[in-house]
């Protein structure tokens, strides 16, 4: 069947040439002073990109001391003391430092309240303390590097963290500590805009995909954090002044502590992939032409998503010695919260059926983004069979199999909506082949760096090991090879957006000619974004017209 | 580095059972993966957008359609689930009659003995073709108990013992690992399992093995820490016998009942407090807590274990994880 048979639709040709509006949000006022005090949603947006980037750096800086030091299979080139502080810096600053944040503070802080047609989120103020209160935690984690870091991982397991390791393991809790206040004072400043701010017209069923995977995400950002929180205070009180609840030796529960821990950080792994579905949602309807397909089983998805991922914690602890029973029920919870996201790669792939795919930056990172996340998703099911995770349960299986879901997936979803959106942001744009060929560079990197680590993981390398057996090291060499190749990658974004700060020709309003509220403002949009408060009175996506119902 | 092999030894009899269902996830995940590759890859060549000003028409959504790529995965799903679950069972639950073996975790060594007597450090001899249930525990950290060529693992948690088995069906030398993170030398807690044949495995034992058996060194310690004292065979109602109460149902003073496994042997001694048996409320029985090692402790229960006759212990060898489930139902009735 060839596209011509397909009806169609002419849009008359676009309007104005690209302008750059003289006032925006970027230079309404100036001095650092209007920066670091701003309540202007977008500004906050900024200042996150800032703080969570050289995170990033931080994490990737940790993560190429471990790919080094795994090269040869004697712990050679650090001690394995330095050795376990790498992985767990990289892991604390990674997760509670970059991946928790990376989407709703940056795209998220940004587009929520465009996307409802307000002028700011409900909490302008709360807005900002937040981003102090990561501030905070950040001073915390910079002064944990400082003072020789901390070697408990990022899971901060008792007894070893409460009674027996050494380092700065103090100072890493209130970082994370704090860092997970900026994420519920978020996750409320969301829900209340989602809630109250809608502009006239935009109702439930109206709002684009990524709001409702906004939402969902704020909702265990507020029912979950709090409880990690505590976990990680309870943990310090018994490091410091010897209150008894995780040590036996105290009279307290190792294993209660493992609960506690999941009890959030499995929902936090839907903090971190829920805003990435939502953004390949949008994603898939700009480059495609195409309202997406299955519009309300996608948007449901996500809030099934998030409630059932509160009752799966106890997949982390199959081998832990909990009971046979509890293992069961939570092994089947762990597949029934795979279903959602099978639905959602379904309906993206309905989508580009008959559509006009456009292969421009953005776009081939979705494309990269469904590749590892069907890959992650798979494998993780390997991990919810009770009878396999015995053997795979910390081995290097599940470092790959969350590195794909949480690295992978979330890390390309998110530079495919920086690129989306960075014209509308910064209102320039950014050359768009050295765009492709990033995605193509991270997408065979990531790839070489993990899939090895599959094949490790089933031969029983355990993970967290600082020396290994001689017969691990050839697929060890490609891992660290591939990891290579991944920072390349990584670092080539930083270039040409740089770049185009300064050089790049102006975006205007709509460089895509994508449909969606942010789209009909100025690039960069003006401190209140809209002048006049829209009226939204048609589908999200209606690139057709009264397509769809 | 140039000899890599891709793929576990198998070298128990879970091994292939786990072999099996690794490959059917990996023939569906195959299926699913190839599928939507293939899919993105057709339509992003096939609409390819030739026509800047080209808009597709919209498409209606087909609850029919959203229905069954749901419930196909879910089924799918559930095949793997009962199949893992029934794998699971069966690692986690030791066969009666089996050999016992010991293992104590310690930052960073694994210290392991024989019922006979004979200790270990980072090593573990085992026969060819019996089944083995260790019992398990640390004297600090978490760590976990993993051999990669038995396909079985299981984390040893401090202030309780943890159960697995295995019955190794090749000969030869097999890696032992700590998988649970436990500090600095984690990756040093590794040692190796070595399954030999019965012949040359008791011969082994033979002449390695010196002194008494862990039970003699159990009753030894069970005189020497008084508990012979009060726990005699004339004890005239000051406190329980521990004649053939191992494996069975205790009735404890709340009206619950429990198995005495290791656990509960092991918490009698430590927080005798924590589950009083029935009619024994008026007496107290001192803890032990910080008296004795967790060395000194298996020795005590492989002793009180042999005050049970063999073919009674058979007669209840319940799962330790159905152990609970007494328990409950006496609770829920209240
Ligand atoms: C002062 C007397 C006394 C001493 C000494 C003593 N026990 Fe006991 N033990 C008791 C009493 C009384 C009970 C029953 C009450 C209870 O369950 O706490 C009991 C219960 C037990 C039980 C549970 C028995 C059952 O039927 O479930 C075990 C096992 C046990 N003791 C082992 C030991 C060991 C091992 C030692 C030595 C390390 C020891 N006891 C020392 C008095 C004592
Ligand atoms: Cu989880
Ligand atoms: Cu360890």
């Amino acid at each position: 069947m060839s596209a011509t048979a397909i009806p169609r639709v002419h849009t008359p040709p676009p309007p104005d040439p690209p302008v750059r509006p003289a006032k925006h949000y970027i230079n309404a006022t100036s001095g650092l002073a209007s920066w670091l005090l701003t309540v202007d949603h977008k500004r906050i947006t900024i200042l996150y990109l800032i703080s969570i980037t050289i995170f990033f750096a931080i994490g990737g800086f940790f993560a190429m001391l471990v790919r080094l030091e795994l090269i040869t299979p004697q712990g050679d080139l650090m001690t394995a003391e330095t050795y376990n502080r790498s992985f767990s810096m990289h892991g604390i600053a990674m997760v509670f430092f970059f991946l928790i944040p990376s989407i709703p503070a940056t795209l998220g802080n940004f587009l929520v309240p465009i996307m409802c047609g307000a002028r700011d989120l409900a909490f302008p103020k709360i807005n900002l303390l937040s981003w102090y209160c990561f501030i905070v935690g950040a001073v915390f984690a910079l002064a944990t590097a400082f003072m020789g870091g901390v070697d408990t991982g990022w899971t901060f397991y008792t007894p070893y963290s409460s009674t027996y390791a050494n380092g700065a393991v103090l100072t890493a809790i209130l970082g994370a500590f704090f860092a997970g206040f900026s994420s519920i004072l978020t996750g409320l400043n969301f829900i209340v805009t989602i809630h109250k701010m809608r502009a006239p017209g935009l109702t439930w069923f109206r709002m684009p995909l990524f709001l409702w995977a906004m939402y969902a995400t704020s909702i265990i950002q507020i029912l979950g954090t709090p409880v990690v929180a505590i976990t990680l205070i309870l943990v310090g009180l018994e490091r410091g002044l010897g209150f008894g609840f995780f040590d036996p030796k105290l009279g307290g529960d190792p294993i209660l502590m493992q609960h506690l821990f999941w009890f959030y950080s499995h929902p936090a792994v839907y903090v971190m992939i829920l805003p990435p579905l939502g953004v390949m949602s949008e994603l898939t309807a700009a480059f495609c032409r195409r309202r997406v397909y299955g519009y309300h089983f996608v948007a449901l998805s996500s809030v099934a998503i998030a409630v059932i991922s509160f009752i799966v914690w106890g997949h982390h602890l199959f081998t832990s010695g909990q009971s046979v029973y509890a293992g069961m029920v939570f092994s089947v919870l762990t597949f029934l919260v795979g279903i959602p996201s099978a639905i959602k790669v379904f309906n993206w792939m309905a989508t580009m059926f008959k559509a006009s795919i456009s292969f421009e930056a953005p776009m081939i990172y979705a494309f990269g983004f469904i590749g590892l996340f069907t890959i992650g998703g798979v494998t993780g099911l390997f991990l919810a069979t009770l009878g396999l995770d015995i053997h795979m349960h910390d081995t290097y299986f599940v470092v790959a199999h969350f590195h794909y879901i949480m690295v992978g997936s979330a890390i390309f979803s998110y530079m495919g909506g920086l690129h989306y959106w960075w014209p509308k942001i910064t209102g320039k744009l950014y050359n768009d082949t050295l765009g492709c060929i990033s995605a193509v560079l991270i997408f065979l990197g990531f790839n070489a760096t993990f899939f090895p680590q599959f094949i490790l993981g089933y031969m029983g390398m355990p993970r967290r090991y600082h020396a290994y057996p001689a017969e691990f090291q050839f697929l060890n060499i490609c891992s660290s090879l591939g990891a290579t190749l991944l920072a390349v990658g990584y670092v080539l974004p930083a270039i040409y957006f740089t770049w185009s700060l300064f050089k790049g020709k102006d975006a205007g309003p709509n460089p895509f000619k994508a449909k969606g509220l942010e789209w009909e403002i100025p690039s960069p949009p003006p401190t209140e974004n809209f002048t006049k408060v829209p009226v939204v009175n048609s589908e999200p996506y209606d690139y057709a017209p009264g397509a769809g119902h | 580095m140039w000899n890599f092999p891709l793929f576990p030894d198998a070298a128990s009899s879970m091994a292939g059972q786990v072999d099996a269902l690794y490959f059917f996830l990996v023939a569906v995940s195959l299926f699913f993966t190839v599928l939507i590759f293939a899919g993105c890859g057709y339509f992003a060549i096939k609409f390819k957008r030739v026509d800047e000003n080209f808009i597709p028409a919209g498409q209606k959504d087909n609850m029919v359609l959203e229905v069954v790529w749901s419930v196909i995965p879910f089924f799918i799903t559930l095949v793997m689930f009962a199949w893992g679950a029934v794998i699971f069972f069966r690692v986690y639950t030791p066969p009666e009659g089996a050999m016992e073996m010991y293992a104590v975790g310690k930052q960073w060594m694994w210290k392991t003995q024989h019922p006979e007597g004979h200790r270990e450090i980072n090593e573990l001899h085992v026969p060819v073709g019996r089944d083995i249930k260790m019992t398990m525990t640390t004297e600090d950290v978490i760590h976990s108990f993993f051999i990669p060529a038995f396909r079985v693992k299981k984390d040893v948690v401090p202030g309780k013992y943890t159960t697995m088995w295995f019955k190794p069906t090749k000969v030869g030398k097999y890696h032992l690992f700590c998988a649970e993170y436990c500090g600095n030398q984690h990756s040093g807690m590794i040692g190796s399992v070595h399954v030999m044949e019965p012949a040359d495995y008791e011969a082994w034992l033979a002449g390695v093995n010196r002194g008494e058996t862990m039970a003699q060194a159990g009753e030894r310690l069970f005189t020497r820490l008084g508990c012979a004292s009060c726990h005699q065979e004339d004890n005239k109602g000051r406190c329980p016998t521990l004649k053939d109460i191992y494996s069975k149902p205790v009735p404890l003073q709340n009206g619950q009942r429990v198995i005495a496994d290791e656990s509960y042997l092991r918490e009698s001694i430590l927080k005798p407090q924590a589950k009083i048996v029935a009619g024994y409320q008026n007496q107290e029985m001192p803890t032990f807590q910080g008296q004795v090692s967790e060395d000194g402790l298996l020795q005590i229960v492989a002793y009180i274990k042999t005050l049970t006759k063999p073919d009674a212990v058979a007669a209840v060898a319940a799962p330790a994880a159905a152990a609970p489930k007494p328990a409950t139902k006496g609770g829920n009735k209240k």
